[in-house]
C-alpha cells in the first residue's frame, strides 16, 4: 500500500479497530518504525521524530502536576524553547479555545473537552507543520465531540495546516477531511482514499446537508462491500 | 491516604481520646494490682520521671533526633540518585538492584557490630546504621514510581525532541514523587530504628544509650520515660514527612479536597 500526504491538507485515517490506523499514524511520527516500507518525508526516510511535528493523542496527556499553562508550554520546554518567550503564544491558544480563566488550573479542575483542548494548544504552541491526531476525540460526550470538530475545522482552516487525523467515525471524518483514507483490518492497508469534495468553511449545520449525508453513504458503501458493519 | 492518619479534627480528637482511655486504664490497673514498680510503674510516674529531669532527655533526644535525620536525608539523597541509576541504565540496574536485595536479605541489626568497629562510637556509626535501614524503601518505591510513567507521555516527550534528560526530569521525576513521599513515610521509622540500633551497640549518647544504661540500674521507670520520649518522636517525624507532602505535591490525587 502507498499514501501520499499533501501539504496543507486534512487526511483522515478511517477504518475498524485493528486496522493499524495507529500504528501507521505512530510511524508518520518517527516513534516507532514499521516493520515493512517506510514513511518519506519531503523524500527523506523517516526514522526518528523528525521536527516540526505536533501531536495529540486520544487521552489529553496532561501532566497532573502542572497548571493548564504550564502543560502548554510542555512543548516548548521539551523542544528546548524559552519558556518566557512562548507564555505570550500560549495564552493567546488558551484564549482561542476559551480557556484563559482556566490557565493556572490544575487539569484535574478541568472537564473532559476541556482538557483535550488544552492538548490540542500544547500541539500547536510550537507552530508545528504537520498535526497527528490519534482519536483525539473518541473519549468525549457527542456534544463537545460536536464542538470541538467545529473549532478543529476552523483552526486547520486559519493556519493551513497538514492534519493526519485517527478516527472510526465517518460523519467525523467527512466534516472534517479533505481526504479520506480508508482502511481494513486483517491485513491492515488502506483500500481506498476518497475526496471529500465539500465546500469550506464548514459550518457544523454543514451535517444536516443532503451532499453531506452523501458523502457519509459513500463511505458506508466502501466499508460494507469490505463486509465491515460500520454504524 | 497514609496509615490511618488523623485527617479531620474529629479523627484527632478521637485519636487523642482512645490514647487517654489507655492511659487511664494502664494508672488504674497499677493502683488496683499494685505490680512491683520494676516490672511497671504507672503511667503518672512515668510522667513525674521526665518532668525531674527534662533536660537528660531533651539531650538524649536531640541526638537521636539528629542521628535519624541525618541518615534518613542521606537515604532519601542516595536513594534517589540510585534509582535514577537503575531506570537509566541496565548495566546499573543489575548491580544496583542485586546488591540492594543481598543487603535487604542480611538482618542489618547483625551488621552493626561491625560498623562500630569501622567508624567508632561517634554518631558515624549510628547514620551509616538508619542508611542501611532506611535506604531500601526509598529505592525501591522510587524505581517504581520512575517506571510508572504514561507511555503516552513518552510519546509526546518524543514527538517534542526531548533528550533523555530532559524526559527524566520533566515526566519521570516529577511522576515518582508520590511514590517516593510512599517510601519516604516508612523510611523514617526505620531510619530511627536503626538509629536506636547503633546507640544499644555502642556509644554515650542517645535515647538508645539512655534505655540501655537505665537497664542495667534496673531502673524500669526511666526505661519507660525514655520509650515515651521515643514514641512521641516517632510520631512526629512520621507527621513531619507527611506535612512536607503536602506542602510539595498539592497537586497529588491523595491530596485534593476539590472535584474528582
Amino acid at each position: 500500500m502507498s499514501l501520499e500526504v499533501r501539504d496543507g491538507e486534512f487526511l483522515s485515517l478511517l477504518g475498524p479497530s485493528g486496522c493499524g490506523k495507529s500504528t501507521l499514524l505512530r510511524a508518520m511520527a518517527g516513534l516507532d518504525p514499521l516493520t515493512e516500507g517506510q514513511v518519506l518525508l519531503h523524500g527523506a526516510p523517516v526514522l526518528a521524530p523528525p521536527p516540526g511535528f505536533g501531536m495529540v493523542f486520544q487521552r489529553d496527556v496532561l501532566l497532573d502536576w502542572r497548571s493548564v499553562l504550564d502543560n502548554v508550554l510542555l512543548a516548548a520546554e521539551f523542544e528546548g524553547r524559552p519558556r518566557r518567550a512562548m507564555q505570550p503564544r500560549a495564552m493567546g491558544l488558551l484564549e482561542r479555545f476559551g480557556l484563559a480563566a482556566f490557565a493556572h488550573r490544575y487539569p484535574w479542575e478541568l472537564s473532559g473537552g476541556m482538557r483535550q483542548r488544552a492538548g490540542i494548544c500544547r500541539a500547536l504552541l510550537c507552530e508545528p507543520e504537520v498535526i497527528l491526531m490519534d482519536e483525539p476525540f473518541g473519549a468525549l460526550d457527542a456534544m463537545t465531540r460536536d464542538d470541538l470538530n467545529g473549532e478543529l475545522s476552523r483552526i486547520q482552516q486559519e493556519g493551513k495546516r497538514t492534519v493526519v487525523f485517527v478516527t472510526h467515525s465517518i460523519p467525523e471524518a467527512v466534516f472534517l477531511s479533505d481526504r479520506v483514507a480508508v482502511m481494513s483490518a486483517g491485513p491492515g492497508r488502506v483500500v481506498e482514499v476518497v475526496d471529500i469534495a465539500l465546500p469550506r468553511p464548514r459550518p457544523l449545520s454543514l451535517r444536516e446537508a443532503p451532499e453531506f449525508g452523501r458523502e457519509v453513504a459513500r463511505l458506508r458503501a466502501i466499508f460494507a462491500g469490505l463486509g465491515v458493519q460500520k454504524a | 491516604m497514609s496509615a490511618g492518619a488523623p485527617r479531620t479534627a474529629g479523627g484527632a480528637l478521637g485519636t487523642a481520646g482512645v490514647l487517654l482511655l489507655l492511659l487511664l486504664s494502664w494508672e488504674a490497673a497499677v493502683r488496683v494490682f499494685a505490680p512491683s514498680p520494676l516490672l511497671l510503674p504507672a503511667p503518672s510516674a512515668i510522667v513525674a520521671e521526665f518532668f525531674e529531669a527534662p533536660g537528660y532527655y531533651g539531650r538524649h533526644a536531640l541526638y537521636t533526633l539528629w542521628t535519624t535525620v541525618a541518615g534518613f536525608g542521606l537515604s532519601v539523597v542516595l536513594g534517589v540518585v540510585l534509582a535514577v541509576l537503575v531506570v537509566s541504565s541496565r548495566l546499573a540496574d543489575r548491580l544496583i538492584t542485586t546488591l540492594l536485595v543481598v543487603m535487604n536479605s542480611l538482618p542489618k541489626v547483625a551488621l552493626a557490630p561491625l560498623f562500630v568497629i569501622w567508624m567508632g562510637t561517634g554518631a558515624e556509626p549510628k547514620i551509616a546504621i538508619a542508611v542501611m535501614l532506611a535506604i531500601f524503601s526509598i529505592v525501591a518505591d522510587m524505581v517504581l514510581g520512575l517506571r510508572s510513567v504514561d507511555p503516552d507521555a513518552i510519546a509526546l516527550a518524543r514527538v517534542h525532541r526531548a533528550s533523555p534528560w530532559r524526559i527524566m526530569w520533566k515526566i519521570r521525576f516529577p511522576n515518582a514523587l508520590p511514590a517516593l513521599f510512599v517510601g519516604m513515610k516508612v523510611a523514617i521509622s526505620f531510619a530511627l530504628v536503626g538509629a536506636i540500633v547503633g546507640e544499644f551497640v555502642g556509644g554515650s549518647a542517645g535515647l538508645g544509650h539512655a534505655i540501655l544504661v537505665a537497664q542495667g540500674q534496673f531502673d524500669t521507670v526511666r526505661v519507660f520515660a525514655a520509650l515515651a520520649v521515643l514514641g512521641v518522636m516517632g510520631t512526629l517525624l512520621f507527621y513531619a514527612v507527611e506535612a512536607l507532602e503536602r506542602m510539595l505535591l498539592p497537586w497529588h490525587v491523595s491530596q485534593r479536597s476539590g472535584p474528582h
